[in-house]
C-alpha cells in the first residue's frame, strides 16, 4: 500500500467512524427525548427509535473495529492502552459512583456521568499514549 | 532494545517518512522505533530487513548488548 493509498484509507476510515458515531449520537438523543417532546410517549415510536439507536450503535462498533484494523502496530498499542484505562476507570468510577448512590451520599445517579467519564479518560489516556511514543 | 535504524536510514538518504511509507507505517511508529521507545513485531523487523538487506541482529541489538 503506498501512502496516499494508506493515508487515503486511514481518512476514509475515519471518516466513516465520525458519521456513523454521528448517527448514533443523534438517534440517542431521538430516542431519549422523542418520547416527550415528539410523539407523546407512544410506545411503538420509541421502540422503533431505541432499535434505530442500538442498530445505528452497531454500525459504530463496526467502523471502530475497521478504524482499528487500518492502524499500524504502535497506533493500535496506544488506542488499545488507551481503551484499556477508560474501561478501567469505567469500571472502579462507574461503581464508585453507584456506591455513593446506593449509600444515598449522591441525589441521584445518571448513567451519562459514566459515559462522559469513560470519554475523559479515555481522551487524556491517548494524548499520553501519543506524547510517550512521540 | 537498541538499533541502527537512524544510521542505516541516513546512509541511504532516508527521511523517516519515506521508510515509514516503505514499511506502511506511520512515522511516528519509525521514529518511536529509532528512539528505542517502541519495540517492532516480528513481521516488521523482518520487513526492515529485507528493505536495508541486513539480518535482522545487524539491525536490533539484544538487551545485554546495549
Amino acid at each position: 500500500m503506498k501512502k496516499e493509498e494508506r493515508s487515503d484509507q486511514i481518512k476514509k476510515v475515519t471518516k466513516n467512524l465520525a458519521f456513523w458515531t454521528l448517527l448514533w449520537v443523534f438517534s440517542l438523543a431521538l430516542a431519549t427525548f422523542g418520547p416527550k417532546f415528539l410523539w407523546n410517549e407512544n410506545t411503538v415510536l420509541s421502540t422503533l427509535a431505541i432499535l434505530l439507536n442500538t442498530s445505528f450503535g452497531a454500525g459504530m462498533i463496526w467502523a471502530n473495529i475497521k478504524h482499528l484494523k487500518i492502524l499500524d502496530e504502535l497506533q493500535k498499542k496506544i488506542h488499545l492502552e488507551a481503551m484499556g484505562i477508560a474501561l478501567g476507570v469505567g469500571i472502579v468510577g462507574g461503581l464508585s459512583y453507584s456506591a455513593m448512590y446506593i449509600a444515598n451520599i449522591i441525589p441521584t445517579a445518571e448513567i451519562g456521568i459514566l459515559v462522559m467519564i469513560i470519554s475523559v479518560s479515555y481522551m487524556i489516556a491517548l494524548t499520553i499514549g501519543k506524547k510517550r511514543y512521540a | 532494545m537498541k538499533n541502527k535504524l537512524k544510521v542505516l536510514r541516513a546512509e541511504r538518504d532516508m527521511t523517516q517518512a519515506d521508510l515509514a511509507d516503505a514499511l506502511e507505517v506511520s512515522r511516528q511508529t519509525v521514529n518511536a522505533i529509532e528512539k528505542g521507545k517502541f519495540d517492532p513485531s516480528l513481521p516488521l523487523a523482518f520487513k526492515l530487513a529485507q528493505l536495508f538487506e541486513l539480518p535482522i541482529e545487524k539491525i536490533f541489538l539484544p538487551s545485554e548488548v546495549e
